[in-house]
């Protein structure tokens, strides 16, 4: 191309393609963070600007949290993601590494299943569930949220993908120390499966503390309510009159992730990319 | 590693590999082998595939929750739903949402993947901005939307205006709703099928344009046609029905925004599902619906199976 092309060219028309997509992909970030920071007036005028004339970031921030138990919100998203994760976890490596180097009658089948069970999106169960936990009386707790996603069928395909690339030997070896089976999917498949285990773990909370559906389902109670769960709440109850606090928790609501993307952001795109058939 | 339907394809293909001959001791272990994998079988089976059956058979009764009996009634769900002009009326907007949003987030994911990859300069800088929609709470970045929809003090009429343009109440006017949660999930999606694309664009192999350029084609749309898209065609096959069966499931910008107004412009499979299942409890109603939006999405599925079977050809 360089021989046909001057190089300039083309590398600027590149920038400014890119540059003007990029701002319409910033542009709700932009515009959420100027309306968090402008006082009341400021937001419902008709006359566009960007920076605010009087900066009230920390009242939009101090109402936020003042109108909705926002500090209890994320916390609730971090109990629910983290529970979830550290579950999936628990159920998947063992039967990963069972799927991957163990031989059982009924492998195949469960593997089949598995492969199937990928295939089934979240909301095709969700009446059975509920309908399952309503019988349990499980509604409106932290085990609703938690409990139908203890099992990521997902979770066993890709760490049994992982643990085929994992030699034999090292298992055998392990073995020959005496370690038992259990033994040898916490101490010997687990630290090798770090890279698998980081890439899951990205996707399963990055999937759980962004989801809407299923709170939404089964919860009641405002103590128990997930982070997007609150920000629908907080629009409900004030839209029309507060949109700079609204803007300020939707701030606070997306920034953990955002924050943790940002820091590391390739570990985050190949994580999810690695995960993403969901 | 980049692209899941080909591991999947993949591990179908080892799994029908001849094993390894078993080895000694072999009962003990098989007894670990069981105590392993109870606990997510159980689970598998709690919480999908027994779920999966009973929203099928559910289907088939009149079950309401709270209700002291049900019945079978067999198809009469099915009749009823097929009957009721709110379902036509969803299904069709269903539709109309995956028929602009997968072309739309597919296009813009490859025109921006191959912008990116074009030069090597703010690689990186690009990826990590086209793709922070994907990371943030939706939810969240919806009320965002809708404040900068609003007609009166939203930037996007604010900017029409200043262009001397007519503005819009875009979530309130019947005629543009449905189009303004396209235009969101298009903005949401684009970066996750933008680094889909970079991943397939990463794996093309240099020799393939070196070779194109000796026999002529010196154009970079030349190029394009002859080596990048042919062999970026199991990618696209892939960006496109994960881009489908996730629009299909198009529910978060729908619920908090328009529940589906103004007059059904917005209403949409799984939030009729949503709201005869948790608001009315019709649970066998709810039921045959989904499993209706089951059948599009497994289609979909189908599709993918089918091309990425024709793929294996020509890669």
């Amino acid at each position: 191309m360089s021989h046909s092309h001057p190089i300039p060219y083309r590398a600027i028309l590149r920038h400014v393609l890119l540059i003007a997509g990029a701002a319409i992909m910033l542009a709700p970030f932009i515009w959420m963070i100027s309306t968090a920071s402008k006082p009341q007036t400021e937001v419902f005028s008709s006359e566009l600007h960007l920076i605010p004339h009087h900066f009230a970031l920390w009242e939009n921030l101090r109402e936020a949290f003042a109108k909705s138990n926002l500090l209890r919100f994320l916390i609730n998203g971090v109990i629910v993601t983290v529970s979830i994760f550290v579950l999936q976890i628990m159920v998947a490596l063992p039967a990963a590494y069972a799927l991957a180097k163990l031989r059982f009658v009924g492998r195949e089948t469960l593997f089949a299943l598995v492969l199937f069970g990928i295939l089934i999106p979240p909301q095709a169960t969700a009446i059975p569930i509920f309908l399952l936990l309503h019988k349990l009386g499980l509604l409106d707790s932290y085990a609703a949220l938690v409990l139908p996603f203890t099992i990521s069928v997902f979770g066993i395909f890709l760490m049994r993908q992982f643990f085929k690339t994992v030699p034999d030997d090292l298992v055998d070896a392990a073995r020959m120390d005496g370690i038992s089976e259990f033994g040898i999917v916490w101490r010997v498949m687990l630290p090798a499966a770090i890279p698998a285990v980081t890439a899951f773990g990205i996707f399963s909370v990055v999937a759980h503390w962004n989801d809407y559906f299923w709170p939404l389902i089964v919860l009641n109670s405002e103590q128990l309510r997930t982070p997007p769960l609150a920000v629908a709440h907080f629009r409900n109850n004030e839209a029309g009159t507060s949109y700079g606090p609204l803007m300020a928790a939707a701030m606070v609501i997306i920034s953990p992730l955002v924050i943790a993307f940002l820091f590391a952001q390739r570990r985050f795109i190949e994580g999810i990319t690695l995960t993403g058939i969901k | 590693m980049s692209d899941g339907s080909m591991t999947i394809d993949a591990a179908i293909v080892s799994a029908d590999a001849p094993r390894r001959a078993p080895q000694a001791h072999g009962s003990r272990r098989t007894y670990s082998a069981y105590a392993l994998v109870t606990p997510a079988a159980t689970l598998m089976l709690a919480m999908l595939l027994g779920p999966l059956a009973g929203v099928i058979a559910l289907s088939f009764t009149d079950y309401q929750l709270g209700a002291p009996h049900f019945s079978w009634i067999g198809l009469a769900n099915y009749h009823d739903l097929f009957a009721d002009r709110v379902f036509w009326i969803a299904l069709r907007n269903t539709l109309t949402y995956v028929v602009i949003v997968v072309p739309g987030a597919v296009i813009a994911g490859l025109v921006i993947a191959l912008l990116i990859q074009s030069g090597t300069s703010l690689r990186s800088f690009y990826r990590t901005i086209y793709f922070l929609p994907v990371m943030a709470t939706l939810i969240a970045m919806a009320v965002v939307w809708e404040f900068m929809l609003h007609p009166q003090f939203g930037l996007v009429n604010g900017l029409l205006r200043s262009a001397g343009l007519p503005a819009f109440a875009w979530l309130q006017d019947r005629s543009t709703a449905l189009y303004a949660l396209c235009a969101i999930g298009i903005w949401q999606a684009v970066g996750f099928n933008m680094v889909l694309f970079l991943a397939g664009l990463v794996s093309i192999p240099k020799q393939l344009y070196e070779a194109a350029e000796i026999d002529g084609a010196s154009s970079g749309w030349a190029r394009f046609r002859l080596v990048t898209w042919p062999m970026l065609g199991p990618v696209t096959t892939f960006v496109v029905v994960i881009s489908g069966i996730r629009s299909f499931q198009v529910f978060d910008t729908v619920h908090v925004l328009t529940k589906g107004g103004p007059s059904k412009s917005t209403e949409v499979l799984i939030h009729t599902m949503y709201t005869e299942g948790f608001e009315f409890f019709r649970s066998g109603y709810a039921a045959a619906i989904t499993v209706v939006f089951l059948v599009f999405v497994l289609a979909l599925t189908l599709v993918k199976s089918r091309l990425a079977d024709r793929g294996v050809h020509y890669t």
